[in-house]
Formats: C-alpha cells, structure tokens, sequence
C-alpha cells in the first residue's frame, strides 16, 4: 500500500526528488593543490586559486574526474565522454572567486539507477537524473564575534558530486533508503566516505504534494539537510505544511526552505530570496572535458562488487533470505565480517548471529563493525563449539556476552566458567529420573494423554542442569523414560 | 645613446663588453626620472630591484652563464603580478595589491635575465583603446601631430608599454592583447608589438579580462627584438589549462626568411567605408613591399569582419562581469565598508572602479542573464564561430593576411570619450584575429600626413608565428622606419 | 532585443554588486543603450546550426595528478586581506 498522508480532504501523495551533495575522495582539491583533510587550520588549506587570487587558474584534477566516473559507472548510468564546466555567478563571502565552477548544461554522468530495498521485501527503483561534477564553497561562521562573520576556505575547491535524484521517492522511507542505498554505493566505490557528520554528505530536497493521479504541483527546496534521519523527517515536516496550506485554501509558492531539526519544521531561507539569476556561461579558464573510452572501460574494470551484486551473491550461495542478504551488504565492512563468519559454517547461522547477536552488541556497546568488540574470527569459534556440540546454543548466547564484556576467547570462557555441555547419559538420566519423582502429577496427566506436558519435562531438566544438557541427548532419554 | 639601442644590439655589446647591464640599467632609470613625470607611463618604478637584477646579470655574464635575455630592462604592464611588487591593473580597487606570486610570463623573462624596470600604466583592467580609464591618470604619447603641442593617447590598453618603448624608456614591454591592447598602441606609437597564438604565452599570473581572449606578447622596437622577447615570454605552463603544450620555434630566425612565394591574403572588408586616405595608401604600399620581395598578393574575403566588434563586446564585457566579480573588498584589495555584506560590496565595487570597467562589467551582466543570454552571449558564440570559420577558410589559400592595424592615427586625450561605441571602433581591424585565436602583429610601416606613425598588422594561422615574424620583418626592412617621437630620451621635448 | 529601462539598469547593477547613484543613472542608461543598439546588428546573421564557439583553444582539457602541492601558507593568504580576525577572513555579519 502506498504511503500517504492523510489531510481534511482527503488522502495526499508526496512527491520528492533529492540532490545529494557528495564529497569526492581525493588528496588534492578538484582545481587546485590544496589538501583536502577535515578539521585543518583555519585558512590552511587553501591555494590563491581556492582564494580567487588575481590571475589564478584552474586545473583540472584527474582523481577527482575518475572517482565521478567510477561513482556513475556504479549507479548505473550513462558516462559523458564529453562535458563542460560553467561558471554559476553569485556573490556570497564564502565565495571567492564570486562565482562557482558546475557542470550545468553538459553533465560528465547522465541517466542512472539506484534499487532501494523497503520493509517487507519490497524492492524499488529510483531514477538518477544527473551527476555532476563542482566546486564546494568555504564556511562562513557567524558564530563567533556579534557584529561579523568569520570565513574559513579550507572547504573552497573541494570536489563536489551533485547526484539528482528523478521525483520518484514517495515516503519518508523510500527517501531514507534512497540515501542509505547511495551512501552504501558510494562507500564501497570509495568515492565519498558519506560522513554526514562532517558534512561529507547533504541533501537538498525537493518536496511537493498532490492528490492521487495529479500533475505536480509546485515544490519547495528544503536545503542542505545533513542527516538521513533529518531528511525523513523535513520530507513529512515540509509534505504537511504544504497540505495545510492548500486545506486552508492557500497556495504553495516555489522558494527555498531550511529545515530545523530542534522544532521539527521547515522554515523560509529570507535572505535567499534575493532573486537569482546565476547567468551560467562556460568557464573560459577550462576547456571541455573529453574522456578516453578505453581510459573509462579501465576504470569500470577495476570497479569492486558492489552491494547488488554482492547480496545476489549471497543469496544464490549461502542461501540467505534476500532481506538478511540485503542487511549483511549494506556496509562492505560488514559483508566482508559476514563472509569470514560464514567461510566453511553453516551460512545461515552465521548471518543470524551477524545481524542478531552482532549487531545488539554493537548497538549496546556503540561500536561499528570495524570497532567490534568480537572479531569475526571469535564469533566463528564460537559457532565452532556449537557446531562440534561443546555448548548447546542457549549457553552460545552467555558465552558471547562474555567475549563481547572481556574480549575472551569463546573456548577460554567455556572452560573457566565450565560451560561444557553435559553428554554424559547417565548424569542426564539422574536429572530426568529426579524430575519424574518430583512432578507425580505432571507425569499422570502426560500419561492420560497430556502430550504438551514433554516441552515441561525438558525445560525442567534443562533447568536442574543449569542449561548445560545436550538438549538432543534429553530428548532422547526422556522418549525412552516416558515410554 | 645606449637608450637608442635594439635588445639585439644592447645584447651584442653586453656580450663585447660595451657596456654593462648596470650602466644599460642605469641610462633607462635616468630617462624615466627624466620622462615618466610628464608621460606617466609607469605606475610603479623599481629602480632598486631593477639595479640588483643587472648586478646579477653583470655577474653571470662574468661567469659565463648569461641568459638569453641578461641584462635587457624592459618594462612590464601592470596586468603582470609580479611577486612583492604592487601590481594595480591600474585600478583603485587594487591600489595596495602585493601579489604573492609572479606570473608564469614575468617569471620566465625574469629568469633570462631580464632587468624589470617598472609597472608600466594600462586602461583600467585592460578595458580601453586609450589609456584614458587608467585609474593613475592617462598616459601621454611620445608622438605629437606636426607642430602642435595637443597631448595624444598611445592607445591602449597597453599604452603604458606603448609609450615607455617609443619614448627608449625601456628597450622592450611586455603588453596584453584581448581585442587589439598590444597592436593598436603599437601602431599609435611607432613601435612593433605580437599577439600571439591563444595558447602561446600562459596567463597564468595575468589579471584577467577576458579569458578566452587574453594572450600575453612583447612590445619592442623591432620586429626582431620582439621574436627574441617571445621566445622568453612563450612556453607550456601546466598552471593554465588553455596553455598549449607544442614546442617554441626559433622565431629569430624566422624573422631572417624571405617571403618569396608566399601567399598574403588581403581581405576586402578591410577597406571600411570613411577610411583616412594615409592608412589606405599605407596599406597598398605594404601590399607593394612584399610583391617586391616576392610574395604573391592575393585578395581574400573574411565576410563577417564588420561583426567582430560587436560580438567582441558581448563576449569580452561577459567573461569581464564574472572575472571581476572576484573584486568584492574580501581578500585583497579596497574596501569601502557598509551597514550589511552586500552593502559593503556596492560600495566597495562603486568606489574601487572606473566609469569604463563598470559599463562593461553592467553590460557584461546584462548579455548573460536571463533572457537575454540567447539572444546575445549565444548568439555571440555562434558569430564568433562563423568569424573562425572565415578565417580557416581564407588561411587554406594563403600563408598570412595584410590588414592596417587600427583606421586611424593617435587621437588626443579627451577626444572620442562622449560614446563609447566610436571608441570601440578603433578596434575593428584587431579584433577578429582575437576572436579566432591566431597571432598577429603591428609593424610601423610610416607617418600620416601630421607625421603620425601608423602601423600595419600581419595575421597569420594558428601557431605559426614564423611566418607572421617573417612577414613583418619584410615590411620593416621595406618601410625603413626611422622617424622618432618628439618626447624620448636624449631629445630636447 | 529590448529596451534598457532605468529598473533594468537597477536591477543589472544589483546583479553586479555596484551601487548606482541616483545621478549617474541616466548617462548609464544612455552608454548601455547605445552599446546594446549597436550590437543588435548580430540579429541580422543567420546562425541556424551554428555550433556556439566558447573559447580560442582548440583542444580538450589536461588533468593534473591528485598530489597536494599548494596550501599551508595561511599568512600569504590573509596578508592581503582587508578585514581578519585570527586566522579568519572578516564580513559585516550576515544573517542566514
């Protein structure tokens, strides 16, 4: 059932496209020799060119065109062998040349494809309309003196890819697993590290609303949203402001909006309103840019598997459920953890412990797959104890606990707290025999036909023998008793 | 007179110990202590600096290790950052600019040995045919109409290294050509001056104008002093993505090869309507010399001449409008405070420029914003690729082009300052060459009948300057220009 | 083409970050007027199918190598600066 928002009037549809601003991996930025690195010096990183220093010019960094290719080759998308750089004028203080360096009119990535996976299997295909290839500004803090603005260039001529999405995100979740989907692929590119903390990654989004089987009606643009969870919540935040006001008989008028996570409401950018006219030209310091078809099938070559590949692979040979599959692809850290988890395992085992155990311990312990206080290694001895019936796999669970509090060996915690399961029939027998005895009772009804009883005789034994029976050998005896 | 002399022959007698780069320093400081106070060509003198670079060219003459270049003080247009020397535009807005780093052109003159003897004065930003939007004043030309004291303009924009070489302030300058700065200054002042090839020289270091246009060249006496200039000034720089990466001839040499059955083109929409009659005269002798030295003279058709002014004005004033958008009181240059950021860039902008530069810069915006950006910057775009077109086609039938360098003589400071369009006029013969990218030169070729100098301008294809050199230095050897200005060095004014 | 109006004038210079005075208006309207009526002659060309020309180069983009080989040099980059606080550029403040 598609996702609406029901208003006074009706049910209403939302309608979102989003453009992503993404960082490009790289040492050097995209037209100068400046350094790249977060959290530098104020002003440290920056060349006269990055400044706009008279008579500087740009050229053109080759790792920075590569990693925009190798990200639309991963969307699937039709690569540009020629495109062309313009300049969009505007004066702003963190702007130094007063004008950026974009790609408008001849992106190097055109039409591409990105395939989200939503709750209950679901799987949609949302439409890249663009990459394009520019230039980051630096930061203006206003923050910090009550009567100017500090500006810092570090982040002026930093790559920049622009992705725009097609408007065919229609929920909050559908945008989250949008950005989730493209963050994942453009992590295992190791084009964009997708930190939006950092602000490595963010999201303009466009959002409107209508009524079932409309046109669009006219969308508003909620700017540089830096969160996944902040983007779901500006799409709903924006979808119903936007509903009320048509309800109060109003009208939506097309303007740029900012997103405020503390109040949880979009509101009206003023000082952009300054009507905008970016007279783009092509820049005349840069010529086209003409990319070698053997040069992109080399770098398509050398492209890792990516998270669809990945995750088909995983289901056609460990077959996983495509949901765990999916979940497991997400970060390649995590399928590469999975993978050594599983090697020579049973497969789906491992994949409940990765995204059951795993992942709560993670979460508990706020660590990440790479910070993981049990190592994959770890975890798949500890399968192996299950698997050669050393523990039985309620103690399993104890024992993880365990590894993930002291960083212990599965086999180290067994023996000290003497885990070892119990397979010694006649000690199991002992503890059944005493269970009988005990429960006179139960047993009569079980014999009057009360067969629900065994479930009772098991966990009563299991319990007399703290956990540590083999639960198969306790089936089997107790078969035999209750004969 | 060691004022008097050519960079060839200054560097004859510096080899043979004539004389040393100091005293040849020394002689060019006293004449522009002489001169510049009336000619205001220089907006920066760097007498101390041009003195320590001729002790170190003494000193390596003395060692054997002379450049190609040591010991030659020339002037360099105030477009040329030069590292920890003021560097203006001639423009308030940059009025205190000290440039961190120095411009590929200067740094490579430099390192022949070149003695830098000042920031010789321009229009404003480049932007002018006069010298008159120069925020330090106009520059006066050496040259005067016969019998009259009237104060004519060198030209422009390079009318600062015009004036400085017709005056034997400097025995070369650097210029900046976009639509004709080197040329037509040449022309009203008697001296030889190359636009090369886009491409040829970088910009990396060169105050833009207008990028697409904007190609450094040398300013000089001769035509052969001016080939010994390019070959320091050209050269591949990897700092500049227009720079083309193709080795530099030899074009001393070129400037040696006889035009003997070459084909010289010369295009009929050159003969405008209202030309003065010494310019046509003028023209046909040039055409003369080099059928006398065995050229062959063929009439050729560029048929959208007359469009290169105006499709030059929208191109250039729209590259103007972003370039200088950089100019905003932030990180270098003036500031004029104001009640808020945008109030502060008005102002600033306001003050920091001259009448010329805003007009462009006004009209450069209006050409690209929406709605107009189709009917004129495209559409600009598109003649400009017609202009080439004509170009191409003509250069499939002939080695190079005669043309007069600019429809008149000097004109006087303060004349033709009421409309702007009759200024940009005196770029009609100029500007398609810029347009189209190929090199082309102003060579004096004799005196009108004020007995003002006029030039005449030789074009030739992509790249092959060779042939441009050697053209220009047929017509040099033919005209025998020996007339000088009544201001110069040693002269009684 | 159209007229150039004094609001036009305004607005382009808005555009341009240049205050405009009251009194310079009129004379600045006429300049941009005549320059513009002049260049109107461009309409009178046939430019159907013509490729727009963008620039005198004729060749395609070089790249550079990713090495960092410019920055730490804070001080030549403020040194010009016409307002600093620190190591920071300074602007009157502005509200977003």
């Amino acid at each position: 059932m598609s996702y609406m928002i029901e208003g006074k009037t009706g049910p209403w549809e939302i309608v979102v496209g989003l453009e992503v601003h993404a960082q490009v991996t790289s040492h050097s930025k995209l037209f100068s020799g400046a350094a790249t690195d977060f959290g530098a010096g104020p002003n440290s990183q920056v060349s006269f060119i990055d400044a706009g220093f008279p008579g500087m010019l740009p050229v053109i960094n080759e790792e920075c065109v590569a990693q925009a290719v190798r990200t639309g080759l991963g969307l699937n998308a039709q690569i540009n062998l020629v495109s062309r750089f313009d300049r969009k004028n505007y004066f702003y203080a963190d702007l130094p040349t007063g004008y950026q360096i974009s790609q408008y009119l001849h992106p190097i990535v055109g039409k591409g494809v990105i395939e989200v996976e939503l709750e209950g299997g679901i799987t949609k295909n949302i439409g890249v309309t663009r990459l394009h290839l520019e230039q980051d500004a630096g930061k203006s803090l206003h923050d910090q003196s009550p009567s100017k603005s500090f500006i810092d260039l570090n982040r002026a001529g930093v790559a920049l890819m622009e992705i725009v999405s097609e408007p065919d995100i229609r929920s909050p979740e559908e945008a989250g697993a949008y950005l989730r989907k493209l963050r994942s692929i453009l992590r295992y590119l190791g084009t964009c590290d997708g930190n939006m903390d950092e602000g490595s990654m963010r999201a303009d989004v466009n959002v409107s609303v209508r009524k079932q089987g409309e046109e669009f009606r006219t969308r508003c643009e909620v700017k540089n949203v830096n969160s996944i969870r902040f983007v779901m919540h500006a799409v709903e935040a924006e979808a119903k402001r936007q509903i009320e006001l048509y309800e109060s008989g109003g009208t939506v008028q097309q303007e740029t909006r900012l997103y405020d996570p503390a109040r949880g409401e979009t509101r009206s950018m003023r000082s952009k309103e300054d009507a905008h006219d970016y007279r783009y030209f092509p820049d005349p310091d840069l010529l086209p840019l003409v990319l070698d078809e053997a040069w992109v099938a080399g770098l398509k070559a050398k492209l890792p598997e990516l998270p669809d590949d990945k995750c088909t692979r995983f289901v056609r040979d460990y077959k996983l459920p495509p949901y765990d599959a999916a979940v497991l692809v997400m970060e390649q850290a995590t399928a590469a953890f999975y993978e050594q988890v599983a090697s020579g395992r049973d497969a789906k085992l491992a994949a409940n412990w990765v995204i059951g155990e795993l992942f709560a311990a993670l979460n508990r312990t706020g660590t990440n797959i790479e910070t993981s206080p049990v190592s994959a290694a770890a975890l798949g001895e500890l399968l192996d104890l299950m698997a050669d019936a050393t523990i039985n796999g309620k103690i399993a669970k104890e024992v993880f606990e365990a590894m993930v509090e002291t960083g212990q060996s599965a086999a180290a915690i067994v023996e000290s707290k003497g885990l070892r399961q119990v397979t010694d029939t006649g000690a199991i027998a002992a503890a059944i025999d005493q269970i009988l005895a005990a429960n006179q009772d139960k047993l009569a009804e079980y014999k009057s036909g009360k067969e629900k009883l065994f479930g009772f005789f098991v966990g009563q034994t299991m319990k007399a023998m703290a956990g540590k029976g083999n639960p198969a050998l306790i089936n089997k005896i107790l078969i035999e008793k209750l004969a | 007179m060691l004022t008097d002399l050519t960079i060839a022959g200054a560097l004859a007698g510096l080899a043979a110990r004539d004389f040393s780069a100091t005293e040849l320093t020394t002689a060019h400081l006293d004449a522009i202590a002489a001169l510049n106070p009336q000619l205001n060509a220089f907006i920066t003198v760097t007498p101390e600096l041009a003195l320590a670079q001729a002790a170190a060219a003494d000193e390596a003459r003395a060692k054997g290790h002379a450049g190609p270049l040591a010991g030659i003080p020339i002037a360099i247009k105030d477009l040329f950052c030069t590292k920890d020397v003021r560097t203006t535009a001639a423009s308030h807005i940059l009025d205190h600019f000290i440039p961190p780093y120095d411009s590929t052109v200067t740094a490579q003159l430099r390192a022949a040995g070149a003695v830098t003897l000042g920031k010789a004065n321009l229009d404003e930003f480049a932007m002018g045919s006069s010298n008159m939007s120069s925020a330090y004043g106009p520059v006066e030309n050496p040259w005067h109409r016969q019998g009259q004291a009237t104060r004519l303009v060198p030209g422009g924009s390079s009318g600062g290294s015009a004036a400085v070489v017709a005056a034997r302030l400097a025995l070369g300058a650097t210029g900046t050509d976009t639509g004709g700065s080197i040329r037509q200054p040449a022309s009203f002042t008697g001296t030889v001056g190359m636009k090369p090839t886009y491409g040829r020289c970088s910009r990396y270091g060169i105050i833009a104008f207008a990028s697409s246009l904007d190609q450094a060249g040398p300013m000089a006496r001769t035509v052969e002093d001016c080939a010994l200039m390019l070959a320091a000034m050209a050269g591949f720089d990897p700092r500049d993505s227009t720079s083309a990466e193709r080795p530099v001839p030899d074009f001393a040499a070129a400037c040696r090869h006889s035009v003997k059955g070459m084909r010289i083109g010369i295009p009929t929409e050159y003969a405008a309507p209202g030309m003065p009659a010494a310019i046509t005269d003028i023209w046909q002798r040039g055409q003369n010399w080099l059928r006398e030295q065995g050229a062959e003279i063929v009439e050729v058709s560029l048929p959208h001449t007359k469009y290169g002014v105006p499709t030059y004005y929208i191109v250039a004033t729209a590259e103007c409008s972003s370039n200088l958008a950089r100019y905003d009181g932030v990180r270098f240059g003036e500031r004029v405070e104001g009640e808020d950021l945008i109030d502060l860039y008005e102002r600033t902008r306001a003050a920091g420029f001259g009448a010329e530069v805003k007009r462009r810069i006004l009209l450069g915006t209006y050409v690209l914003s929406a709605g107009y950006y189709d009917a004129y910057y495209l559409r600009a775009q598109q003649v400009r690729q017609l202009i080439l077109r004509d170009f191409t086609e003509v250069f499939s039938k002939v080695d190079a082009l005669l043309t007069p360098t600019a429809p008149s003589a000097a004109f006087a400071i303060g004349e033709m300052m009421d409309d702007p369009v009759t200024m940009y006029l005196n770029d009609i013969f100029t500007v398609p060459a810029s347009l189209a990218g190929v090199p082309a030169m102003s060579v004096p070729a004799g005196l009108d009948h004020q007995g003002l100098p006029l030039g005449l301008q030789v074009i030739g294809k992509h790249f092959d300057e060779s042939s441009v050199f050697a053209v220009a230095a047929a017509l040099e050897r033919a005209a025998g220009f020996t007339a000088t200005p009544s201001l110069m060095a040693g002269a009684k004014p | 083409m159209m007229s150039l109006d004094p609001a036009t004038v305004r607005r382009i210079a808005k555009l341009a970050r240049i205050r405009v005075e009251d009194a310079e208006l009129p004379k600045l309207q006429a300049d941009l007027a005549a320059i513009l009526g002049y260049v109107e002659q461009l309409g009178e060309i046939d430019v159907t199918g013509i490729e727009p020309l963008s620039g005198a180069a004729q060749m395609a983009l070089r790249m550079r190598a990713d090495i960092v080989t410019d920055g730490g040099q804070t001080e030549a980059i403020l040194a010009n600066a016409p307002g600093r606080e620190g190591d920071f550029f300074t602007v009157p403040k502005v509200v977003e």
